[in-house]
């Protein structure tokens, strides 16, 4: 690859506070965030993007760790690597979609350097992490000089590679609330090959009644079949609050694939990725609510 | 404007002038020529670039090079012991695991990375390992028994109290 990376300043703040200074004194410019650069390096290289300014937060340690559990719910840090979390023995029960998730995105040298955080502020509509967010209604901690405050998951990202992201503001932590009892998730991507970006995803999260059949609340996410990660909002009240069947599975995946909106690229056509995308929430439902009557 | 680098490559520390936008694949061949290290796609999709950071594999095509300040590198020049090669690398001579030898030293740095982590891995864990490495010339299987021969030999150099 031809590399016309521009020229920049390079800035590597000690303290969160010392990078939010640099970001409101530089953030209205031509300023970049740079974490892992996984992503973010190939734009330079590529001259798509061409900052006079970069702030490189890796150091930032205070913002890698991963905290919590079950009954409290987990707090990530956002330059916690992919890897950190895969790894991760709080990665349990039904936070092991995210280790299972992760362990398919890219390839270890990625997940050994990229973050979690550079994931989700990068906004790519075919990002693995997005969709598992949507499910365990995560919320995003954002930090600017005028304050923290807190984003849903499903409000962050409103296009391709668009996020509610200020320019003078870091993505600062990922919230999970403790999942409900008698709740399973699961996450599955479609790849050419392991370690691919997805052609589509799919992630459910189900909570049973104490009967353990019938569906009492879920939420289906899909990666890769819009502009953004979106919830299957017509299979969800399909499925909630009835007995749940192998024919209503495969009812709620035909209604997703109609939610989603792919696009058709050089590979891979509009409706194959519809079709995929139904199999797979048909697919992880039924896993997901095994795994539920399990927990 | 230059910035300052200061890391240990190989065990031998290095303070340099960088431009910024400079990757770490650069500062290791063009200015240390470590010429072991290859720059293949340079976009962070065929791994023939990895090398080890405090211990880790990473691609060093995706990594600004101040990123590596204060960190400690390994690039495949310094796995040998003098004139003695490494297990993983002897392995890779034995089972054939290499024809024009491009990937070759990242695939042997990917390896280290796993076997330091994982000393006895299964076949299926040195797959999800090496899944980001492309080989256009040698087939993944002699790769994979490379690797699990070089955890045989490492965990019998182990027994005899031998180094590394
Ligand atoms: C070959 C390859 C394959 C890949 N395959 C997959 C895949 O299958 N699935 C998948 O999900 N991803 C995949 N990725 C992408 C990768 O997982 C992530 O996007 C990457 O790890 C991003 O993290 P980073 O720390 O490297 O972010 P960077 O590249 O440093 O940053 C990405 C963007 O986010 C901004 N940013 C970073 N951190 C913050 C922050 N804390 N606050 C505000 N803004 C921030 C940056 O300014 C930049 O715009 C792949 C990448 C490569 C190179
Ligand atoms: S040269 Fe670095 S991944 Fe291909
Ligand atoms: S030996 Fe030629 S590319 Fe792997």
């Amino acid at each position: 690859m031809k590399n016309i990376m521009n020229n920049f300043e390079y800035f590597a703040p000690g303290s969160l506070e010392e990078a939010l200074k640099l970001l409101s004194q530089y953030g209205e410019d031509e300023c970049k965030i740079i974490a892992g650069g996984q992503s973010l390096i190939i734009l330079l290289k590529q001259g798509l993007i061409t900052p006079q300014y970069v702030i490189d937060i890796k150091g930032l340690s205070e913002l890698d760790s991963i905290s919590g559990n079950e009954k409290e719910g987990l707090k990530i840090g956002a330059l916690t690597t992919h890897r950190a979390i895969e790894k991760s023995p709080l990665m349990q029960n039904a936070f092991c979609i995210l280790a299972e998730m992760e362990q398919n995105v890219s390839s270890v040298e990625t997940r050994n350097w990229g973050t979690i955080g550079g994931n989700i502020a990068h906004g790519d509509p075919s990002g693995d992490p997005a969709p598992v967010m949507l499910v365990l209604n995560a919320k995003y901690k954002l930090a600017g000089a005028k304050g923290e405050r807190l984003v849903e998951a499903e409000d962050f990202t409103s296009g391709y590679f668009e996020t509610d992201i200020g320019h003078d503001e870091l993505l600062t932590e990922i919230q999970i609330p403790a999942p409900p009892p008698r709740t399973g998730a699961k996450f599955t991507k479609f790849s050419q090959l392991q370690g691919d970006y997805a052609i589509a995803s799919a992630a459910v999260s189900m909570t049973l009644d104490a009967d353990k059949k019938t569906c009492a609340d879920i939420r289906i996410a899909m990666g890769s079949v819009a502009p953004a990660p979106m919830r299957a909002k017509k299979a969800e009240y399909l499925l909630r609050g009835k007995v749940i069947t192998d024919d209503l599975l495969v009812e709620a995946g035909r209604m997703a694939s109609e939610e989603a909106s792919p696009t058709s690229d050089a590979e891979i056509s509009e409706q194959y990725k519809r079709e995929l995308v139904g199999t797979l929430v048909t697919r992880v439902g039924k896993e997901a609510f095994e795994r539920a009557a399990m927990a | 404007m230059k910035k300052e680098l200061k890391f240990v490559v190989n065990g031998q520390t290095y303070d340099l002038w960088i431009e910024p936008k400079t990757v770490l694949v650069q500062v290791l061949r063009d200015e240390l020529g470590l010429k072991g290290t290859k720059r293949s796609c340079d976009s962070g999709s065929c791994c023939a670039c990895t090398v080890l950071l405090n211990g880790k594999a990473v691609k060093s095509c995706s990594i600004l090079a101040l990123q590596a300040n204060g960190k400690e590198i390994l690039t495949v020049e310094g796995l040998a012991n003098g004139t003695q090669l490494h297990p993983i690398q002897e392995a890779f001579l034995d089972n054939w695991a290499f024809q024009c030898g491009f990937c070759t030293s990242g695939q042997m740095m990917a390896a280290k990375g796993l076997l330091d982590e994982n000393p006895d891995p299964a076949r299926e864990e040195i797959q999800l390992a090496m899944d980001g490495h492309l080989c256009r010339c040698t087939g993944y299987n002699m790769i994979n028994e490379a690797i699990q021969d070089a955890a045989k030999r490492l965990q019998t150099q182990e027994e005899q109290g031998g180094a590394k």
